[in-house]
């Protein structure tokens, strides 16, 4: 069964890939964002993730039903974490699940892109040096096809 | 009554997570301005409006009892 979560607790990334699969489909592609240490010669020491989870989870199943609409015979889940995140702790999962394997990749790459354009989930980095909250929507077309 | 809520750096301009406020009938835009004026920190520029959880236009009108969101630059993933 497909779904689509926001949640405060590590994320069980083998919850999330068994909830795509099905007799059907022939590839399962699983993506996982995990913190990133270093950005260039910038230092992160931690990550906190914000979101407004009760519209962050209608995006993730929105996006859910765009993938469906290009790629009708993929199932998808997933699943973003919020609050303090340590680095190379995993922010998100992506499972998507379908009869061939091209299909798969493309749709998980839709998936990740899609969320960084309209699901309200916000992160701080705190570095060696600083802390900001990052926003990276700027200047693309987001919130298109409202 | 509506009810605005703010996220991320807008959160911390504005030292509130949410506010009460009597204004109603007007658009979006009226009401991010009224909003910066009131809280001089405050920069909705570059900040898309939810109401009630589905993205809103700039022209789109603000009912009483709405609950009004803003969406700073989103970063997940």
């Amino acid at each position: 069964m497909e779904y689509y979560s926001i949640t405060s607790e590590e994320i069980d990334v083998n919850k999330v890939i068994s909830s795509v699969i099905r007799p059907e489909a022939g590839a399962i592609n699983t993506f996982i964002g995990t913190v990133r240490e270093f950005t260039g010669e910038k230092q992160t020491v931690s990550l906190q993730y914000e979101a407004y989870p009760s519209m962050a989870e209608k995006q993730l199943k929105r996006i859910g039903g765009e993938i469906r609409e290009q790629w009708p015979a993929v199932q998808t889940s997933i699943v973003h974490r919020i609050g303090k995140l340590a680095i190379s702790d995993i922010a998100v999962v992506i499972a998507v699940a379908s009869p061939h394997r091209a299909e798969s990749y493309e749709a998980s790459r839709y998936a990740i892109e899609r969320i960084k354009e309209i699901v309200p989930i916000w992160k701080k980095e705190y570095w060696t040096d600083g802390e900001e909250w990052i926003g990276d929507q700027l200047e693309k077309t987001s919130y298109k096809n409202k | 009554m509506i009810t605005v809520l703010f996220f991320a750096k807008q959160q911390e301009q504005i030292g509130k997570e949410k506010l009460e406020r009597s204004e109603s009938q007007l658009v979006v835009s009226e009401l991010k301005q009224i909003l910066m004026n009131d809280y001089p920190d405050l920069s909705l520029d570059h900040t898309m409006t939810a109401i009630n959880e589905e993205y809103a236009a700039e022209d789109q009108v603000v009912n009483d009892q709405d609950i009004v969101a803003f969406i700073p630059p989103v970063s997940g993933g």
